[in-house]
């Protein structure tokens, strides 16, 4: 299993939440102080360096007018660690590309961070979360059409090397493509898409991408996998590789219990600071008509993050490993036989105001005493075995949409 | 409200459901961005002495939305043939909101069948400069604000806690139509003040005081742009005067029209 560590890139230092509407879209840049702001570009800078220097792999993302993610440009970020970096993978998950109304730029991007870093690129595309309709001004109805077509015009535009190509699709219209660079790794860097359901797992299998899960718990996961796994057998007549997906879940690892605790409890932020107005969870097209009905009457929808999370219960679920190397080692053990297993873990391993030692300790932790199990784990992967293992553990019970939100889905 | 019984005519490739009832001059009335009109009070009025058809754009009332649409230019060509399928002629063309809009637009293309024009709160023109928000951003405000721009008395609204399942979807798939006609250019058409002046029948622009999305001020600058186009702004009435003052709606549209 290979393991990714991430951090949103968050600006914490805010206000009351009682005096904001929203932290999305909406909340006024006022609050953010440049000189903070530096310091905490460089400090998760640093924290992804120490990621490559202590042996794991680094994954970034993007979002928009928020405090959560202050990376808009998440290739920028990619840039600077494709040069400071000596040895991860640098997985961005991903470019927003439902929203960017540029393809071909972001081909040249890709291509030019995996000629930097030495093909060590991984490359994620994602529809983006309903709050991002809004900041990119993009309508979020047919966001996965656009997706698809964007995706088809990147893919050829790293792979077709005879000078420049046409491509008029439905949405995009180029007529001569021909990119300068090309991308290092041959055909094309790794591909990943974020998939928060059985159906958007399908089309990903389809083409061998990564399908990436945020926090799906055990709620959902077997439910998306298996739409993962029945697409790649459906269209490859044989079983998805573990390498094809992946599994994001907050993770933190302490030198005991309470510390472990005390860790996880700030990196729950991430949940407790989501705080969305209604006007950016529920832009038009982005739910089916049913779903926004549903949010429409008050479900909160979009984020499926709760604003109230308990650790115990987010543990419980699957969203949260945290612990001793043991105990963490024992919950990520579950949940991979339970889900029927997968071999990218995205440790989302710092968010809100976990510091930089303790981040860097939890990540030390893991890389020592949790990852080398987690390597075994997944070498003895039998498929055989592994479906008697499913068999035994009985799927968890749904929970309601009311108090859980919907499918996670960056 | 029931729909009541529809016709429908497939007009390309699109199945097209309408409404066509009472009798006397025809009323082609093109319905906003909040769903069809036909079933409300005011228009069992008017079918008392119209004939009124009234045609739901695809993607409301839980119609499908077509591949190929993508803006109301696609809506616009669709009544463009559809007015010819119908072979009407003499008729009045009156449209609400963003069907106002559609009704600008035919109009610019073509008057041929139509005698008179009204406009009722309608989007479709940008009078204010680039940093002006001409109209209220119905995508990106809180409901409960939303709410209070839409209607002069908030209690005639919609109550979306009493709506079944079926209603709600049906609002939201409303609200995606509405959003795939008019996300951008937001409510409106850059060319469309520069063919205003193609109308070459009578104009009647009706306008809710009390309207928050689209301002009476805006109405306004659109009268101005049409050729001898002439305005009336109900009291007590936000962006839906038809329903909210339907007798003081009528009596200035039947003041016009009859």
């Amino acid at each position: 299993m290979k393991t990714w560590f991430f951090t949103e890139d968050a600006y914490p230092y805010l206000p009351d939440a009682d005096s904001y509407e929203s932290i999305r879209v909406n909340l006024p840049n006022k609050h953010y102080d440049p000189d903070v702001g530096a310091d905490l570009y460089h400090r998760y800078l640093d924290m992804w360096t120490a990621a490559d220097e202590i042996g794991l792999e680094i994954m970034l993302n993007e979002h928009h007018q928020t405090a959560t993610c202050v990376v808009p440009a998440a290739p920028l970020m990619l840039a600077i660690l494709a040069r400071e970096t000596k040895r991860a993978r640098l997985l961005i998950l991903g470019n927003p590309i439902a929203n960017r109304n540029t393809p071909v730029r972001v081909a040249e991007e890709m291509a030019m961070v995996d000629v930097l870093s030495r093909g060590r690129l991984e490359c994620g595309f994602v529809r983006g979360v309903p709050y991002e309709s809004a900041p990119a001004n993009v309508i979020a109805f047919r966001g996965t059409e656009r997706l698809w077509e964007a995706h088809d015009l990147i893919m050829k535009a790293w792979t077709h090397h005879e000078g420049p190509f046409n491509f008029e699709g439905r949405f995009y219209h180029m007529r001569q493509v021909n990119i300068w660079p090309r991308p290092y790794q041959q055909p094309h860097p790794p591909v990943w898409v974020t998939i928060g359901s059985a159906g958007s797992g399908v089309q990903v299998a389809k083409h061998k991408h990564v399908g990436a899960v945020f926090l799906a718990g055990y709620n959902g996961i077997r439910t998306i996998f298996d739409g993962y796994r029945g697409g790649y057998r459906e269209a490859h007549g044989t079983e998805a590789p573990l390498d094809r997906l992946a599994y994001c879940a907050l993770i933190h690892v302490g030198e005991n219990e309470s510390r472990a605790r005390e860790g996880a409890e700030k990196i729950l932020w991430y949940m407790t600071s989501n705080k969305v107005a209604a006007q950016w969870n529920n832009p038009p097209g982005y739910h089916p008509p049913h779903v926004a009905a549903m949010i429409m009457k008050g479900a909160r929808g979009g984020a499926g993050v709760p604003l109230n999370p308990q650790l115990d219960d987010q543990m419980a679920r699957g969203n949260v490993f945290a612990g001793t190397p043991d105990k963490v080692f024992e919950q990520i053990k579950a949940f991979w036989e339970y889900s029927g297993g997968f071999g990218h873990l995205l440790m989302m391993g710092q968010a809100g105001f976990l510091s930089y030692g303790d981040t860097l300790t939890s990540m030390q932790l893991f890389n020592d005493e949790v990852y080398p199990r987690l390597r075994e784990l997944t070498e003895s992967y039998d498929p055989d075995r592994m479906a008697h293992l499913r068999n035994s553990l009985p799927d968890v019970e749904a929970t309601s949409l009311g108090d859980l939100g919907f499918a996670f889905v960056r | 409200m029931s729909e009541g019984k529809m016709e429908r005519i497939t007009l390309q490739g699109i199945d097209l459901p309408y409404v066509r009832r009472g009798s006397g001059r025809t009323l082609l009335m093109l319905h906003g961005g909040g769903g069809p009109v036909a079933p409300m009070p005011f228009a069992a009025k008017l079918m008392e002495r119209f004939d009124v058809v009234a045609p739901i754009h695809p993607g409301f009332a839980g119609t499908r939305i077509p591949d190929r649409f993508d803006n109301i230019h696609d809506l616009k060509f669709l009544y463009l043939d559809f007015i010819d399928a119908l072979e009407i002629e003499d008729a009045v063309l009156m449209g609400f909101s963003m069907g106002g809009w559609t009704a600008a637009e035919i109009a610019v293309m073509t008057t041929a069948r139509f005698s008179s024009l009204v406009l009722v709160d309608s989007v479709g023109i940008k009078p204010g400069d680039r940093d002006t928000r001409d109209v209220a951003d119905v995508f990106a405000t809180h409901p409960a604000e939303l709410l209070k721009l839409t209607w002069h008395d908030t209690s005639k609204a919609p109550n979306v806690a009493e709506m079944d399942e079926d209603a709600l979807a049906a609002m939201a798939g409303n609200r995606i139509a509405l959003a795939l006609y008019t996300f951008d250019p937001y409510m409106h058409n850059p060319k469309l003040p520069g063919l205003l002046h193609r109308i070459d029948i009578p104009t009647l622009l009706i306008w809710g005081e009390s309207d928050g999305l689209v301002t009476p001020e805006y109405g306004a600058a659109f009268r101005d742009m049409i050729p001898g186009a002439r305005m009336v702004v109900i009291p007590e009435a936000g962006h839906a005067p038809q329903a909210e003052q339907p007798e003081a709606f009528l009596s200035e549209f039947l003041a016009f029209a009859s």
